[in-house]
């Protein structure tokens, strides 16, 4: 993780310096998880991808889930005819990407995203059962199927972060939020 | 007891004009009926107590308020996903909801968890110093604060469709809140230099994440296991639930189970759904408007007659307490300084009333509200003057919409929704 360790050392020095338990108030209350456990439990992937399990997948692969693991049978054949949210756009040549409407594997920024959700929430009433392949083969074929990735690319820790999503950073940041704040300036409120 | 029902079957509907909740009784002496308890002698009906209404009370068989639907959207549904529900503001008095009509929302329709309290963890770890797994027990000795606090749905916006309150402003609540500041928790761990946000994890099926600033966090939110006084309920999170006063609702995390201390927005499933193309509108999909609401009389009640009434309504802001609030009774040409009803809280309900003698002649009530940071409730109309867009019916408010409410009143007494 991003911090280094001499930071660390120096605020550990400092504290001794100064002559004061300065790691804060302890209530002593809790335990330390173990590196395991956190492992276990970490199923956020974020942008960098750091956290991505080892693995691989391809489009061909990830079509064959489509219909085994009934993602087919809520989402449609093709993605665009079932009952649960479209999974690939119906104006997947609008060069205005916002205008392809708001599907996971079109507008997510990163594909890290798509393969986030796949592991953590889907299929629906079995999430937690595809293995690490599975959820790289089938972001594969979605990203495939919206025209943003090449059919033959082979989906992996390294891999997955660089694939550019077609929304690029044409998306508006978040406010910096401060505390007593009003939430936009200008606005009549 | 089954031989008097019905007979306050009757009475129930000659006062179900008025509402479902618990104005009846007034309903009754207000439209010149005589109640039987006028008379000398007349004893109520029993109310037969099993053990169970006797460990775990009940309300009385008259008051038939309850939570809908909301949005189109059945709850549960097809596949038994509960998703969004609204809550009976109507007939809603004070500033606390009863647990049992708080509104709901979830992810993207949910199951409900049975969490097991003596198995449940909440794991923090990230860009700390030292990680942490809590049990309940844990986090129950550590020190806490009880606040009332509301919590609303981005999604909880008028049209001109909606029938009454429930359906325009139903997906806020507000309630007593008990938990442990997640300050506490972070300094417990030691927050490293490079955090500046923060993901909060449901332990429900879909584990509903999302990203928030970590000056949030050490702000003013806190996990929270008791709501109203008891344990917060399943549909709010049981055993424990993220409180991120002011913000959208769905930033509350439920079932809380994880927090990771994060360098960056971390864009999951629920952050990709609060992006937009345009940072004004990003921006208003954050931190509450401050907004407020008549619920009595609203659409879909009825006035008796002419004559004194007291307009009751809510008013809240994610800005903090609420400082002021105004009605109109003529479309908003004159303000009236309304009176709250206690003492209005940071990130909560105020209740407000301004008594009223109704002159039997059309009118349209209206609420508006600033709150502690000088920002006033807006109208659609200037919302749509800042926006440069035309002010019709196709105008639709950017970001969250806390434009002020306009109720109709017609002059044989009926309520209509003024957008309509």
């Amino acid at each position: 993780m991003a911090a280094s360790p001499m930071a660390s050392l120096k605020v550990l020095a400092l504290a001794l310096l100064m002559g004061a338990p300065l790691l804060a108030q302890s209530y002593g209350v809790g335990r330390t998880p173990t590196a395991e456990e956190i492992r276990a439990w970490d199923i956020s992937i974020g942008p960098t991808g750091e956290e991505l399990p080892p693995g691989r997948g391809t489009v061909r692969e990830g079509a064959q889930l489509y219909r085994t693991k009934g993602c087919a049978s809520c989402h449609g054949a093709t993605g665009l005819d079932g009952k649960a949210p479209l999974l690939k756009s119906r104006n997947g040549a609008n060069p205005d990407v916002w205008a392809r409407g708001r599907i996971l594997p079109v507008r997510a920024p990163f594909a890290t995203t798509v393969w986030d959700y796949i592991n953590r929430a889907m299929p629906l009433n079995r999430e937690g059962t595809l293995t690490a392949d599975e959820v790289y083969s089938l972001t594969a074929y979605l990203l495939f199927i919206n025209d943003v990735i090449a059919e033959d690319l082979v989906l992996d820790p390294q891999s997955l972060p660089k694939v550019a999503m077609p929304i690029g950073d044409k998306y508006a940041a978040l406010p910096e939020w401060k505390p007593r704040t009003p939430r936009l300036k200008g606005y009549p409120h | 007891m089954s031989s008097k029902r019905p007979a306050r079957r009757e009475f129930l509907k000659s006062g179900a004009a008025l509402a479902g909740g618990f104005t009846l009784g007034g309903a009754a002496s207000l439209s010149g009926q005589t109640p039987a308890s006028d008379q000398a002698h007349h004893s109520p009906p029993m109310i037969k107590e099993g053990k169970d209404q006797i460990a775990y009370g009940e309300r009385s068989s008259h008051v038939t308020s309850v939570r809908i639907a909301h949005g189109g959207r059945p709850s549960p549904d097809n596949w038994g996903l509960t998703f969004h529900v609204a809550a009976p503001l109507q007939d809603s008095v004070g500033v606390i909801t009863p647990s049992s009509l708080h509104y709901m929302g979830t992810t993207r329709g949910s199951f409900l968890p049975d969490v097991d309290p003596r198995e449940h963890r909440l794991m923090i770890h990230g860009l700390v110093d030292r990680p942490l797994t809590l049990t309940m027990e844990d986090l129950k000795r550590l020190p806490s604060v009880t606040r009332l606090h509301f919590i609303e749905c981005a999604g909880n916006r008028s049209s001109r469709r909606a029938k009454n309150v429930q359906e325009t402003h139903g997906m806020t609540s507000c309630a007593e809140w008990t938990g442990v500041l997640l300050s506490t928790l972070l300094k417990e761990c030691g927050l490293k230099g490079t955090a500046s946000w923060f993901v909060a994890e449901g332990s429900e099926e879909v584990k509903g994440a999302s990203s928030m600033p970590i000056a949030k966090a050490m702000e003013d939110c806190f996990v929270a296991y008791g709501m109203n006084g008891e344990a917060v309920r399943p549909q709010n999170g049981f055993p424990l639930r993220l409180m991120v006063p002011g913000f959208e609702g769905i930033f509350h995390t439920k079932w809380l189970r994880r927090i990771k201390v994060v360098d960056r927005y971390y864009m999951n499933y629920n952050d990709f759904g609060h992006l937009d193309q345009d940072a004004k509108v990003a921006a208003l999909d954050y931190q509450i408007g401050p907004k407020s609401v008549i619920t009595f009389p609203s659409a879909g009640q009825q006035l008796p007659g002419r004559g004194s009434y007291e307009i009751s309504g809510l008013a809240w802001s994610g800005g903090g307490a609420i400082k002021l609030v105004e009605v109109s009774t003529d479309g908003g040409k004159r303000w009236n300084k309304a009176e709250f009803k206690g003492t209005p809280q940071r990130m909560a309900h105020a209740r407000f009333g301004y008594q009223w003698n109704w002159d039997g002649q059309e009118g349209e009530l209206q609420s508006r509200c600033t709150d502690e940071l000088g920002q006033v409730q807006p109208s659609r109309a200037q919302i749509a003057k800042y926006w440069n867009k035309p002010y019709d019916q196709t105008f639709s408010v950017p970001g969250l919409d806390n434009s002020i409410q306009p109720w109709k009143i017609a002059g044989d007494g009926s309520v209509t929704n003024g957008f309509a």
